[in-house]
């Protein structure tokens, strides 16, 4: 399969099968490994990217879902207004304990603020219902949503 | 370990101006190297962005032993702390004696040395990079310095992980490498009878190499997605003796039917083949509690990275104990110990032995099968949630006989449960080897090693079974069960969850049938002044907080973890909607870990501590069948998830001039009782297995129906 991917503003040509989940064309073809895997199943987040803006799963649908896509992997995050503001947030509130869940977190908090710019708690915990965490960052994170939130200069 | 004799070299160095920590501790999560680095940071003045800490490997790391217990702000900390106030002692002296003054002339503060003799001021790390580090430890340092409030340090990492860089085992690239995948049988009671050899040639057409030893199955090959693939479709290609299956048996009754290996606990340790005290005849106040099995469920399933070079075998992992992991392997292999060699990486957050230590040797095993290639073998998260080394299931059964004046007079409580000891470990009858995952299933398998006690004080089953109260005649039993149908080993708290979360309740069904306010019931029975502290700070945070909630219900719990660490009241409010589900409004925590070494790390891990713990009270169950384990992804096993994530308020009281305790594992224990008490309070259903599952809420209700009439 070649397959032309607009990544982090840029075009990837990509030559993975064509069965081959976003994920992995992300984390092996093209070595970006931001995005983690959890679990292949659409139940932990870890894998989210920005898909037109929103945080989309890529450890199931195949790549080729995603061409005409605009991708923004965690670690394109930092050249977006709103992600560079997250990414501070998260570090400035220690919104991580092992990390590993962090930048799909952060891909959703991204997707949150740029379609709300200031969400509630409520609405903020619905936005990262489907993403897990088990070292329970949960309330540095929200945190981290706020503090990105209240730095929003627009 | 002994600290007679060790050098400081050990823990530190000075390279190029940099001060190079050296722990033998390894970061799992719990950001234990932002805690080391300040305590180096607090003894030496130097600035933060001077210290870097080593990476942990065999060899040039020191063998502090495993990462577990909440014991490495103790060990790894104290060992850090005595090798960093020798140092400065040592470099004083040194800067003394050059000039002709006394060391008591000099002072450090911010990284310089001030002394007389000199007349600019002096880098003590400069300074110090000409020394010999091969000084022996100070026995007797003198006591922190003294500063106004807890530092902050900011975490160590966490600007890359949250821009995606921060490098996990799992994202590792090496020139060569091959991805693999090991493919597991449907059980662990299940042999391969056969696999399509036309599968395996027509996967080696394209590339991918099979690799085969008795049962134990993996594939390997250049790219990752159809490594995937191949394992999947080789599963499927195979024939398996699946023999009986797993035995169907509820949990309950798998406990109450074993043989159990009975041991009194005595000053927190159990005594094997000593006899037990009878239970008093007249007991006022009698239960028994149930945890379940349930399971560590990494976030990121496991890995190990592996190369085979000649004799040499190296290997990164994210063990919790590489050098025990090292020694195993070494004898699984017949290699020479220093022919293996691993280097720690971090997973994604370890609550214990999860399958890091399996996914190592697994990935030796594929490297051993093609020398020259380093092998990086991902478990799938169907092979965490299956074949991890689960927690094992506990019951807790208490007794109170009370006196005249309501008192409790005696308390008897017996803690029955599998081993929490199945890490991989060199020692008698070959346990290292026995306790990787894959020696079950090559070709001369080594069958699961029977259960052995840990007769540790504090260790495993017991660990907690001794009320923190001020109770004048208890009689402790540990009952270790075994022959359970699946491994168990390690896992956070290992028995004080379960046994605080029965005391507590217990506790609290004794306030209330004696028509007590649980706080001050509690009160009443403590003595220590840090422990009463810790309860009134509580009862206050409990009393404002209630005036801005509306809850259905509120419980608290109290536990010393381990009767010497870290002191925790945690105190939830909850809701519970009309379908039983259970709904956490708030939760406050108050912990005193003695001196607080890194503030936001100690909080991070009292919420983390309390959220695992909900997530334990509120959802986790492993479910198994005559197939296999039932419990295979997150529809399967529910955790908690941000939807049920409350207001967490955390108090830290400090105390400066106390030694610093370990807290990782000291909130999960009262977060459980807690959560059950607050139920009751709710509902007035006192449910005493775990989880409070809203169907299990529902059916309690049911049988409190029944029982009314």
């Amino acid at each position: 399969m070649e397959l032309t991917l607009r990544i982090n503003g840029r075009d990837r040509s990509v030559r993975s099968e064509e069965d081959t989940p976003l994920l992995y064309v992300l984390r092996d073809e093209l070595k970006l490994k931001g995005a983690k895997f959890g679990c292949g199943l659409e139940q932990c987040g870890a894998c989210a990217v920005l898909a037109d803006g929103e945080a989309t799963f890529t450890c199931v649908s195949p790549a080729a879902a995603f061409a005409g896509s605009e991708i923004v992997t965690p670690e394109g995050l930092a050249e977006t207004e709103c992600g560079a503001r997250v990414q501070a947030a998260f570090a400035e509130a220690s919104a991580a304990q092992c990390g590993y869940c962090t930048p799909g977190l952060a891909i959703a908090a991204t997707a949150l603020l740029m379609r709300n710019p200031s969400p509630s708690r409520e609405e903020a915990k619905a936005e990262m219902q489907m993403h897990l965490c088990r070292c329970g960052s949960h309330p540095r994170v929200l945190r981290a949503v706020e503090l990105a939130a209240s730095r929003n200069r627009k | 370990m002994s600290m007679g004799r060790r050098h400081v070299s050990e823990w530190m160095g000075i390279e190029n101006g940099m001060l190079v920590v050296r722990p033998g501790k390894v970061d799992i999560g719990q950001r234990i190297s932002t805690a080391l680095a300040e305590i180096a940071r607090e003894e030496l003045t130097v600035l933060r962005d001077r210290i870097r800490v080593a990476k942990v490997k065999t060899g040039s790391s020191p063998d502090e032993g495993t990462t577990s217990g909440s014991n490495s702000l103790e060990q790894g900390g104290l060992a850090i702390r005595r090798a960093a106030a020798t140092l400065r002692r040592h470099a004083i002296g040194l800067a003394a004696e050059q000039t002709g003054s006394r060391p008591n002339d000099w002072t450090l503060t911010g990284g310089i040395l001030h002394g007389p003799g000199r007349n600019r001021p002096v880098d003590f790390l400069e300074f110090a990079e000409d020394m010999d580090l091969r000084i022996p430890l100070d026995q007797d340092i003198p006591p922190p310095p003294a500063r106004a409030r807890p530092a902050s340090p900011p975490m160590l990492g966490i600007e890359s992980m949250a821009a995606g860089s921060y490098r996990f085992l799992q994202d590792f690239e090496l020139p060569g490498m091959l991805h693999a995948r090991a493919v597991r049988p449907p059980h662990a009671r299940a042999r391969l009878l056969d696999i399509r050899q036309a599968v395996i040639d027509e996967l080696a057409d394209g590339g991918i190499i099979t690799v085969r030893d008795g049962s134990f199955i993996a594939v390997a090959g250049p790219r990752e997605w159809p490594v995937v693939k191949a394992a999947r479709r080789v599963l499927t290609s195979c024939t398996w003796d699946l023999e009986k299956g797993l035995p169907e048996i509820d949990v309950d009754e798998l406990l109450a039917q074993s043989k159990a290996e009975r041991m009194p606990v005595l000053d927190g340790r159990p005594i094997p083949d000593a006899p037990i005290a009878p239970m008093q005849p007249r007991a006022d106040c009698a239960a028994r509690y149930l945890r379940p099995f349930t399971m560590h469920a990494s976030l990121g399933p496991s890995a190990g990275l592996a190369i085979r070079d000649g004799k040499r075998i190296s290997i990164i992992s994210h063990s919790q104990g590489i050098y025990a992991l090292r020694a195993s392997i070494a004898e699984c292999l017949g290699l020479e110990l220093e022919n293996v060699e691993i280097t720690f990486a971090p997973g994604s957050g370890c609550y214990g032995h999860n399958g890091a230590d399996d996914a190592a040797f697994d990935a030796t095993l594929v490297a051993n099968a093609i020398p020259g290639k380093p092998i990086l073998l991902k478990w799938t998260r169907e092979n965490e949630h299956c074949w991890e080394p689960f927690g094992p299931p506990q019951a807790v059964e208490l007794a109170a006989r009370l006196g005249e004046d309501g008192r409790i007079e005696g308390l008897s409580a017996e803690a029955i449960g599998g081993t929490y000891r199945g890490r991989p470990s060199p020692g008698p009858g070959g346990a290292g080897p026995a306790r990787l995952l894959a020696n079950r299933f090559r070709g001369s398998p080594i069958p699961a090693p029977p259960a052995v006690p840990n007769l540790n004080k504090q260790g495993g089953i017991h660990r907690n079974l001794d009320p923190c109260y001020e109770i004048s005649e208890t009689r402790l039993v540990n009952n270790l069960v075994p022959d359970l149908p699946h491994r168990t080993s390690a896992l956070r708290c290992l028995g004080a969850a379960a046994n605080i979360f029965a005391i507590e309740s217990f506790m609290d069904e004794l306030a209330f049938k004696l028509g007590k306010d649980p706080l001050s019931f509690r009160r009443s029975y403590l003595e220590d002044p840090r422990a009463l502290a810790v309860l009134d700070r509580l009862g206050e945070a409990m009393e404002k907080a209630a005036r801005k909630l509306n809850s259905d219900g509120r419980g608290i719990a109290y536990a010393q973890y381990k009767n010497e660490m870290a002191r925790v009241a945690v105190g939830v409010f909850v809701s519970v909607a009309d379908d039983a589900a259970v709904t956490l409004d708030r939760a406050i925590i108050v912990v005193d870990a003695g001196r607080i070494v890194d503030l936001p790390g100690l909080e991070a891990q009292m919420e983390g501590g309390f959220l695992q713990g909900a997530s334990w009270a509120l959802h986790e169950e492993v479910v198994w069948n005559r197939e296999g384990i039932v419990s295979s992804d997150w529809d399967s096993y529910p955790v908690l998830r941000f939807d049920n994530v409350p207001e967490i308020e955390t108090i830290a009281i400090d105390r400066p001039d106390r030694s610093s305790n370990g807290a990782g594992e000291a909130s999960g224990g009262p977060a459980i009782a807690a959560i059950v008490n607050a139920v009751f309070d709710a509902t007035g259903l006192r449910i005493r297995r775990l989880p409070l599952t809203a169907e299990a809420i529902r059916n309690s209700a049911l049988d409190q129906e029944a029982a009314d009439g």
